[in-house]
């Protein structure tokens, strides 16, 4: 060992044992290698090499240099290449004599000469357009003033002005009418109220219109959609198992019920992010914390309980950086960010907000279920307690919680399955085993007895367990609960008491943890003002704050993203420096201004917007614009957008008049191919079908299983919900075609929707085609559509009066007055409007 | 001329050729300019990959919740020698495990391993069908991961990264290499046995366009979910009401001029033929019953795996680029000898089957077949309910487990990689599953760091920032 080290150092420059001086030998060796990454201007991995106090003081992973040790410094290691990591990363690496003159060096002590104290370095400015304070700008003069409406249309207007491109004329009002109707309450016009709207000749007959949808309870479904999209919302947990969360909808609720109050959007957020902490908070803001709790759970068997708290409090993270802020803070979880000014570091500050949090389930009942709930509640624990007497429950738990207790702590002691016993307990589980039985409340006794009767199964043998008859008891405590007035639950979050310590985590491996950090905000944005221990209320409030500069910008970006398919920013979770420039940078931040002095209300925006004649406009495709402006960035013409998966069966479900309209409760189950959830683990994913009215409720109710979504969603593009989701696509593929023509779903909207035309009171086939067309696209045929579709009826009038057989299974119910050719007729033509492109299509 | 330009006139009229559109929408198209025409254009169209490649076509036999490498495919006599004794301290430190502890004992495997094929590779009795196809197969036993759960895992090998959103290496092959299929979506998915703990993240898109996801063929009801005209929809009408939608959206894309409609038109007419094309890839009727009984095919307890098999060979052969046949599952924490004799009984015949299959059609060259789950399982015994008879299984094992290759670019009879004497770790030849990928991606004429989608400001690639193609596997 000695003698290699001789013989290493015998081609350099200095004899063995010579002193090092850290200015002739060592600063050169750290200037021409490290500095350009671990320098005054970067330093990567929090590591900076041009100061004793910063260099000595090590990078995120701790200190690198261990004064007289230089064999254990990390430094070394990673210079010398023996370790996994190789510094510099690039190149031929630094000389056998420099690598020896380091650790010599570091021997004799690290010796390094003091300098000037180096400076707090203030962040330097960034000059990134999105970091900059919005300032509300003067709506530019335009020389055509008669088509601008509002403040929106001059930004517009001028901005076509300078590109010589007149702007387009107001589209007519049927298409305005269900432009705006699916816009903002996600369904389309009936012909009573397209008629009304045709003939209100009052001057203010659509800011009239625009009053009644945004008054109606269908806006705050409409709305809540979006913001799912956002949270990444489901009913299930994901992964392996992918249990499902009976009480997630109680979020999605409180959001409907939000937006339809509109309630502001700084308290929307604060709520959401916080509400747990805000003083004598609501159940209402506690639910509203159920956005935390969307984040996906990995309940297999062997998952590292610690690495799910981490990996949740790292969605979390994200999810909040990239919905309200607008910013890929993901990428700097395992790196400085690579373009945005995001150090890891920073990074992890952001997290440790996150990191304390835990789940708490929370009683939110609903208007009406309290009263009736105590009522029984004496008789259903009564019943409750009776039926696990009469299996002999208690004695054998009572035997069992020590023991599992004991297998937690000394792992191994009583054989694999008291391991796996201890395993399998979830952490709200946990926390109540630990609790003494007097201290636990009937709810916690009660989830840990039931946690019991399943698993219980794990410690004794097979037969043993059928002996018990715990299976049979499941059943009959499960009806039992069924008999009994339920008592609606929300998921949400609570901080722990004692919440571990946040560190930067290593190339974002939990199981590396470098330096501790405390909760902060991101440097480069507004300055936080926040006590001595900052927590998510703080976070929400600086996120809020008037003064940041990303909220309510991204948050007005999203807004036009929904009315014009392509936001002012076309990368609405991306307006860092790799993100698109806005196409109309003071309109944003007129916008931005707008919503932050109208008291955030999010009404007040959309009024704005789809008053504006820049929404107004027709969406007919202009020869003049496809080579000038073929994406419509400069919006000389409105775009035809595509419905979202659960607008086209909306749609579908309302013009046939099958749609039940009631607003919130549970998720509902429609009818899907059998079979599919065998796709999901083990086939333990169940889809028990709705029954009665349920089945025909809105899409946004139906229940989101992550791993085996419900088909026609995934044909028309919804989010997997696993991760945020700023920007949906817009595909047209063959099987949507085949998803609309015969999903029993869409076929029996046709029939409920030929059995209305035919009972209704028409003189000929024609009227009725009107009324039918009026009813699906809210317009009438032009002759040559009505032509064609009487050839169709007239061709399958004829088929279908010699095949009664065909004709009676398109339609099997009766309608006074019609013959069986007649409903079978009506049934395929009303197929056929249903799959129209304009149907699928907001114009 | 441009010649990109050209070059989208020609995709454009492929396009149209290949989906029969309507002439007046078609003469629209090619009378208008610029990008918006782009968004008309098939996503799917065949495009060429960066080099000549040796596979065209990917069949990958997913095995779903991680067979056991010791029992199928890497005899370890050192197993015998430690039977009953835990593992050295110096192996098992900082080792994470799902269940069983670090000091779990050693299960020697009571499978009997006899060389194959004239390269002598050693396979297990469970694998008598495979045993055949030795000289074919490329076996790698040097696999490790860097996951220890089943979906982490399963996601890491589908999509090169633990985090959820990414795309599938399916999607990426379909994105990079479009599809050959007319009347068949590029990229199918079959699944028998239990289900699969991932579910569509397996199959996802992830950021791609969504056409390039997974279409999941069902092996009861309808292959493609709504496949079938609903009850009193016979042929004749579907066709008539086709027509009629063809000629209502015609006038209405005449009258607001967005090609989207056009594209509409063509998803309908390709709806038709897909209604045709399915049922046909699914009619084994005109299959030789040599062939239906080289499978399996209609013999328990072979027909499911069998029938998926035949139908990746169906698939391959009328253009379907990418086909994950899945099987679950394999994890056998308990009950191992039973759960794998099981599996093995089911699988072994039709997947040695569709090789031989393949390549008497002399398809093999152009298919890249790929075999394996998300990890392997310990050397170490995993033990529930401790004295009932033959319960023992084994434990989730991410640092060394075996997966096998043959076709398209790989070179065959050859085993890649040795594990040390426990099976424990990697000895030699290490491949991470990023390498894998890496690999496949060269034998469709890809290079890995260059398939790329830009998402959020950076360019994502299927091997995320890692991946290295293993020369030994390739011809």
């Amino acid at each position: 060992m000695l003698l290699s080290a001789v013989f290493t150092v015998a081609g350099s420059s200095f004899a063995f044992g010579q002193q090092v001086d850290f200015a002739r030998d060592v600063e050169p060796i750290l200037r021409t290698n490290c500095r350009g990454c671990h320098g005054e201007r970067q330093q990567m991995s929090g590591l900076r090499l041009d100061h004793p106090e910063a260099a000595l003081k090590g990078a995120y992973s701790g200190p690198v240099i261990k004064p007289g040790n230089s064999a254990g410094s990390r430094l070394i290691q990673v210079v010398s290449g023996e370790g996994k990591v190789k510094m510099p990363p690039a190149g031929p690496g630094l000389k056998a004599e420099q690598v020896a003159t380091l650790r010599r060096w570091i021997d004799q002590g690290a010796v390094w000469p003091a300098t000037q104290p180096l400076a707090s370095a203030a962040p330097a400015k960034v000059s990134h357009w999105s970091y900059q304070a919005i300032r509300r700008p003067a709506a530019p003069a335009v020389k055509n003033s008669q088509t601008v409406r509002n403040p929106i249309d001059s930004f517009v207007v001028a901005r076509l002005e300078q590109e010589q491109i007149a702007p387009s004329p107001e589209a007519d009002r049927t298409m305005l009418l269900r432009r705006v109707s699916l816009d903002l309450i996600g369904l389309p016009p009936t012909p009573a109220e397209v008629d009304e709207f045709v003939s209100d000749k009052r001057p203010d007959a659509y800011e009239r219109v625009v009053d009644r949808l945004l008054r109606s309870p269908h806006y705050g479904e409409k709305w809540a959609r979006h913001w799912l999209d956002l949270a990444r919302y489901a009913d299930s947990d994901g992964y392996e198992k992918d249990l499902p969360r009976p009480t997630a909808w109680r979020w999605r609720q409180w959001v409907i019920d939000a937006l339809n109050r509109d309630e502001p959007f700084d308290q929307f957020t604060i709520d959401q992010i916080a509400g747990d902490l805000l003083p004598n908070a609501t159940v209402e803001q506690k639910v509203a914390t159920g956005f935390h709790r969307n984040s996906l759970t990995n309940r297999e068997g062997g998952i590292d309980r610690e690495q799910l708290r981490i990996e949740q409090a790292v969605d979390r993270t994200n999810t909040v950086g990239s919905v309200w802020l607008g910013l890929t803070v993901g990428c700097a979880q395992c790196h400085d960010h690579k373009y945005d000014r995001i150090s890891q570091k920073e990074y992890y500050q952001f997290f440790a907000f996150f990191s304390p949090a835990e789940d708490s389930e929370v009683e939110a009942p609903l208007a009406g279920e309290l009263g009736p709930y105590l009522k029984a509640l004496g008789e259903y624990q009564q019943k409750r307690r009776e039926l696990i007497k009469e299996y002999g429950v208690e004695p054998l738990q009572q035997e069992w919680e020590p023991k599992v207790i004991e297998a937690s702590r000394n792992q191994g002691k009583y054989g694999g399955d008291w391991d796996l016993a201890w395993t399998v307990l979830w952490n709200d589980e946990r926390k109540i085993l630990f609790k003494q039985p007097l201290e636990r409340t009937q709810k916690e006794t009660d989830k840990l007895t039931d946690h019991f009767l399943e698993w219980y199964s794990a410690v004794v043998s097979k037969q043993r367990y059928a002996d018990l008859k715990f299976k049979e008891l499941r059943e009959k405590l499960a009806k039992l609960r069924e008999a009994h007035p339920p008592l609606t639950e929300a998921s949400a979050i609570a901080d722990m008491p004692s919440p571990p310590k946040a560190h930067v985590l290593i190339r974002g491996d939990f199981q590396n943890p470098g330096i501790e950090v405390e909760p902060n905000v991101l440097a480069v944005l507004n300055p936080f003002q926040a006590g001595p221990k900052p927590n998510r209320l703080d976070l929400a409030k600086w996120i809020v704050s008037k003064d940041n500069p990303l909220t309510a910008r991204v948050a007005v970006n999203r807004m036009w993203q929904s009315f014009f398919e392509r936001g002012l920013v076309a990368t609405p979770s991306d307006f860092g420096t790799q993100g698109d420039r806005p196409s109309h940078p003071e309109l944003l931040d007129w916008l931005a201004a707008e919503f932050q002095e109208s008291g955030w209300s999010v009404k007040h925006m959309h009024r704005l917007i789809v008053e504006s004649a820049t929404y107004r406009q027709s969406s007919q495709s202009r020869q003049d614009l496809e080579t000038r402006d073929s994406d419509n960035r400069l919006l000389a013409r409105q775009s035809r957008i595509r419905l979202e998966a659960e607008l086209v069966r909306d749609a579908a479900l309302s013009v046939s008049g099958l749609m039940e309209p009631s607003i919130g409760g549970p998720s509902i189950r429609p009818p899907q191919p059998a079979g599919l959830t065998n796709l999901g683990y083990g086939n333990f994913i169940k889809w028990p079908e709705s029954t009665g009215r349920d089945r025909y409720r809105r899409g946004l109710y139906i229940f989101f299983q992550r791993t085996v979504p419900y088909p026609q969603l995934m044909m028309f593009d919804a989010p997997d919900s696993n991760v945020s989701c700023p920007k949906r696509e817009r595909s047209t593929t063959p099987l949507q075609a085949l998803n609309l023509l015969n999903d029993p779903v869409f076929f029996e909207a046709a029939q409920a929707m030929a059995a209305g035309l035919l009972r209704a009171d028409f003189k000929t086939d024609a009227h009725r085609l009107d009324y039918a067309f009026r009813l699906a696209l809210g317009r009438d045929p032009v002759p040559l559509e009505k032509d064609r579709m009487l050839s169709y009826l007239e061709l399958q009038r004829g088929r279908l009066r010699n095949e009664p057989k065909l004709a009676a299974s398109l339609f099997s119910g009766q309608v006074e007055g019609s013959s069986s050719a007649d409903l079978g007729v009506w049934v395929a033509l009303s197929r056929a409007i249903l799959n129209l492109d304009e149907f699928l299509t907001r114009e | 001329m441009d010649p990109r330009h050209f070059l989208e006139i020609q995709s454009r009229r492929d396009f149209f050729r290949r989906y029969g559109i309507g002439t007046a929408a078609l003469a629209h198209l090619m009378a208008s300019e610029g990008r918006t025409a782009e968004t008309a254009v098939d996503p799917l169209i065949p495009k060429p990959p960066h080099f000549a490649p040796k596979a065209k076509n990917v069949i990958f036999m997913f095995m779903e919740g991680a067979p056991s490498q010791v029992d199928l495919f890497d005899p370890k006599p050192g197993l015998k020698k430690w039977n009953g004794s835990p593992l050295p301290e110096s192996m098992t430190k900082d080792l994470r495990l799902a269940f069983i502890k670090p000091t779990a004992k050693v299960m020697a495997s009571p499978r009997v391993f006899t060389p194959a094929g004239k390269c002598g590779m050693e396979l297990s009795d469970f694998l008598p069908n495979l045993a055949t196809c030795a000289d074919d197969i490329c076996l790698v036993r040097s696999m490790f991961t860097d996951a220890f759960n089943h979906h982490p895992g399963q996601l890491l090998l589908m999509t090169g990264s633990i985090q959820f959103g990414r795309p599938s290496a399916g999607a990426w092959i379909s994105y990079g290499l479009g599809s050959e299929s007319r009347n068949l979506p590029g990229f199918v998915v079959l699944s028998s046995g239990s289900g699969t703990s991932g579910g569509a993240s397996n199959w996802g898109n992830g950021f791609l366009p969504s056409v390039y996801q997974g279409v999941v063929f069902r092996s009861q009801g309808d292959p493609v979910p709504y496949l079938s005209n609903p009850a009193g929809v016979d042929t004749k009408l579907q066709r008539e009401s086709l027509d009629l939608i063809r000629d209502l959206n015609q006038t209405h894309h005449d009258k607001a001029g967005d090609n989207e409609i056009a594209s509409r038109i063509a998803s309908y007419e390709l709806a038709f033929r897909m209604q045709s094309a399915a049922p046909e890839l699914l009619d084994f009727s005109k299959e030789s019953q040599s062939t239906l009984d080289m499978y399996g095919v209609g013999k328990e307890p072979t027909n499911a795996y069998a029938t998926n098999c035949l139908l990746a060979r169906r698939m391959v052969e009328r253009g379907v680029r990418f086909v994950q046949v899945m099987h679950a599952s394999w994890d056998h924490h308990s009950e191992l000898n039973k759960g794998l004799k099981k599996n093995c009984l089911a699988t072994d015949q039709p997947a040695a089957a569709l090789i031989r299959d393949l390549k008497q059609r002399g398809l093999l060259d152009s298919t890249l077949v790929v075999w394996g789950g998300e990890f392997g399982r310990t050397p170490m015994v995993e033990i529930r309910r401790p004295g009932e008879e033959g319960n023992e299984g084994r434990d989730h094992h991410p640092l060394a487990y075996s997966m096998w290759l043959a076709g398209g670019g790989i070179k065959g009879g050859q085993v890649v990689g040795t594990t040390d004497d426990l099976g424990f770790n990697v000895a030699e030849d290490k491949v991470h599953v990023h390498d894998l990928q890496a690999t496949m991606l060269h034998c469709l004429g890809f290079d890995h760091k260059r398939l790329t989608y830009l998402h959020q400001g950076r360019n994502f690639r299927l091997t995320d920032v890692a991946g290295e193609v293993v020369k030994k596997m390739l011809v």
